[in-house]
C-alpha cells in the first residue's frame, strides 16, 4: 500500500502542495484529480520520488520511501512502472528495445526470453508486430500504449500515471483508460493516476482524490462524486453545461 | 554530478555497450572534419612558417622542426579540441538537454537506474580515450600537410622538411600533447554533459544549453592549455 502523510512542495515561494496526506488503495484505480496547477503531477512527482517533498512522507508498504538514498529506493523502483504525459519513450530505441531495457538492467533473462516478454507486452496493448517502429513513427495513442507495454515489462506492482488522455481524442481516451484498467484488476497493482478528464473520473475511478491550490479537498468514489456537497468539487466537476445537464438528469 | 556517474554499474554490459556506441559516435563520427582541419592546419603553418624565417642564415629545416613542435604542442591539440567542443559537446548537450525536457531522464530514474551514470559516463570514457586518438590522428594528418605544403611550393625542400622533422625532437612535447588532449576530452564531454543534464524548459533551453555547453568547454580549454603549459614546459 503506498500512504502519503501530510506533503508539503514548495518552489521558491511558490507552495505547490500544503499538507497533502492521503491512502492509495492497492489493486484499485486511485485517480487525484483538479484543474490545471491544483498541484497534481507535483503530488504524483513526490510520491514516485522524482521530487522531493518539502515537508512530509512517502511510504510503500510501511517503508519510508522520502528517508530513502538512491540505492535503497531502487527495489522500490524495481516495482514501479510509469506511463509519462508525453509517454517519455527513449527517440533512440525501437519499441521492442524502449521496453526490453528494464529488463536488459535489472534480470538475467536471455535475449529470447526478453523477446518474448516483449511480445507478450505489446500483445496486450494490442500493438503486435510494431517491434521495430521508432516512436517518432507512432501516433499518440500508440506512444501512449508503448509507454503502457514498457511500464508493466517488470510486471510491477505500483503503476502511476500521469495525465493518461491528454492530447487523445475521446475514442481511443476511452481505450487508454479501459487499458489502464484491465491492468490494474490483472496485476493487482496499485495504480495512481493523474487526471482532469471527468470520462476517466468516471469510468475508472475506484477511489478519488481531489485536490485545488495544494490542498486536499474531497475523497470517495465515482459513485459518490456525482451527490456530493463540496463547492470547491462540485466547481470543478460541475464545469461543464454537460455536466451541469447530466447532474440535473440524476 | 560526477560523484553520480560513476557509481557501479546497474549492469556492465549494458554501459559497455553504451561506452562502444559513444565511440563510435565521437570517434568515428568527427575524424572527417578533424582530417580535414588538420591538414590544412599543418599546411598553411609550414607556409607561414616558411615565410616568416626564411633567410640565408637561417637552416632550411628549421620549418620542419617549428610546424612539428606547434603542431604537436598546440596547433593540433587545441584546435582540434576547440572543433570537438562544437562537434561532440553541442551533440551531448543537446541529447542529453532534449532527454531532460522530454521526461526521458525521469522515465530512468523511475526504473531505478542511476541516470547520471547511464547517460555521463560512458560518454566521458568515450571522451578521455577517443578525443586522445583524434588528436594523434591530428598530429599525424598536420605533418602530412605541411610535407604536401613543402612539395607544392618552391621555399621548403620536402627533404629540408623531413630532416627538420626528424632533428632535436624532444619527447616532452608528446607528453604535453598527450595532457592536453586527455583534459580537453574530459571537459567538452563533461562540461556538455552538465549542461545538458541540468536543462530546465524546453526546446529553447536545449538549444541555449547547448550553446553554453560549446562556450563553457571553448573557454574551459584555452584556460587548462595554458595552465598545462605553464606546468609541463
Amino acid at each position: 500500500m503506498i500512504e502519503i502523510k501530510n506533503i508539503y512542495k514548495t518552489f521558491g515561494d511558490n507552495e505547490v502542495l500544503r499538507g497533502v496526506s492521503a491512502n492509495f488503495k492497492p489493486g484499485k484505480n486511485n485517480l487525484i484529480i483538479g484543474s490545471s496547477g491544483s498541484g497534481k503531477t507535483t503530488l504524483l512527482k513526490c510520491i514516485v520520488g522524482l521530487h522531493e517533498p518539502t515537508k512530509g512522507e512517502v511510504y510503500y508498504d510501511q517503508e519510508n520511501f522520502t528517508e530513502m538514498h538512491f540505492e535503497g529506493r531502487v527495489p522500490i523502483r524495481k516495482q514501479i512502472g510509469m506511463l509519462f504525459q508525453n509517454s517519455a519513450l527513449f527517440d533512440s530505441m525501437t519499441v521492442e528495445q524502449n521496453i526490453i531495457f528494464p529488463l536488459n538492467l535489472f534480470t538475467e533473462m536471455s535475449k529470447a526470453e526478453k523477446v518474448d516478454r516483449a511480445n507478450f507486452c505489446l500483445e496486450r496493448v494490442n500493438l503486435k508486430g510494431k517491434n521495430k517502429l521508432y516512436p517518432s513513427e507512432l501516433s499518440g495513442g500508440m506512444k501512449k500504449r508503448v509507454g503502457i507495454a514498457r511500464a508493466i515489462s517488470m510486471q510491477p506492482r505500483y503503476l502511476f500515471v500521469d495525465e493518461p488522455n491528454s492530447g487523445l481524442d475521446p475514442k481511443t481516451a476511452i481505450l487508454i483508460d479501459e487499458l489502464i484498467s484491465e491492468i490494474t484488476d490483472e496485476y493487482q497493482t496499485t495504480t495512481v493516476i493523474v487526471t482532469h478528464d471527468m470520462n476517466s473520473v468516471m469510468g475508472i475511478g475506484d477511489h478519488i482524490i481531489f485536490l485545488d491550490n495544494g490542498l486536499k479537498w474531497w475523497e470517495g468514489s465515482n459513485h459518490e462524486i456525482a451527490h456530493t456537497d463540496n463547492k470547491e468539487l462540485n466547481q470543478f466537476v460541475f464545469a461543464s453545461k454537460f455536466m451541469q445537464a447530466a447532474r440535473e438528469k440524476l | 554530478m560526477l560523484r553520480l556517474s560513476f557509481r557501479k554499474p546497474e549492469k556492465f554490459s549494458v554501459y559497455w555497450t553504451e561506452v562502444m556506441r559513444e565511440m563510435v559516435s565521437q570517434g568515428i563520427g568527427s575524424l572527417g572534419i578533424v582530417s580535414i582541419i588538420s591538414l590544412f592546419i599543418g599546411a598553411v603553418a609550414t607556409i607561414q612558417t616558411a615565410f616568416q624565417l626564411i633567410s640565408d642564415i637561417i637552416p632550411r629545416s628549421v620549418v620542419g622542426s617549428i610546424t612539428r613542435d606547434s603542431t604537436i604542442l598546440e596547433f593540433s591539440p587545441t584546435i582540434t579540441a576547440l572543433v570537438l567542443a562544437g562537434r561532440i559537446g553541442s551533440s551531448i548537450a543537446s541529447q542529453i538537454g532534449t532527454m531532460r525536457v522530454t521526461e526521458q531522464i525521469d522515465a530512468l530514474e523511475i526504473m531505478g537506474v542511476n541516470a547520471p551514470g547511464y547517460l555521463i559516463s560512458p560518454k566521458i570514457i568515450s571522451g578521455v580515450t577517443m578525443i586522445p586518438l583524434l588528436i594523434i590522428i591530428s598530429v599525424g594528418l598536420g605533418l602530412i600537410g605541411g610535407y604536401f605544403a613543402c612539395a607544392a611550393s618552391a621555399d621548403v625542400s620536402t627533404a629540408d622538411y623531413i630532416d627538420g622533422l626528424t632533428g632535436g625532437f624532444n619527447p616532452v612535447i608528446v607528453s604535453v600533447c598527450a595532457v592536453k588532449a586527455i583534459a580537453f576530452g574530459f571537459i567538452i564531454t563533461s562540461v556538455c554533459s552538465y549542461q545538458g543534464f541540468y536543462t530546465s524548459g524546453g526546446a529553447l533551453e536545449v538549444g541555449q544549453a547547448a550553446t553554453r555547453g560549446v562556450v563553457f568547454s571553448c573557454v574551459t580549454i584555452l584556460f587548462a592549455d595554458l595552465i598545462i603549459s605553464k606546468l609541463m614546459l
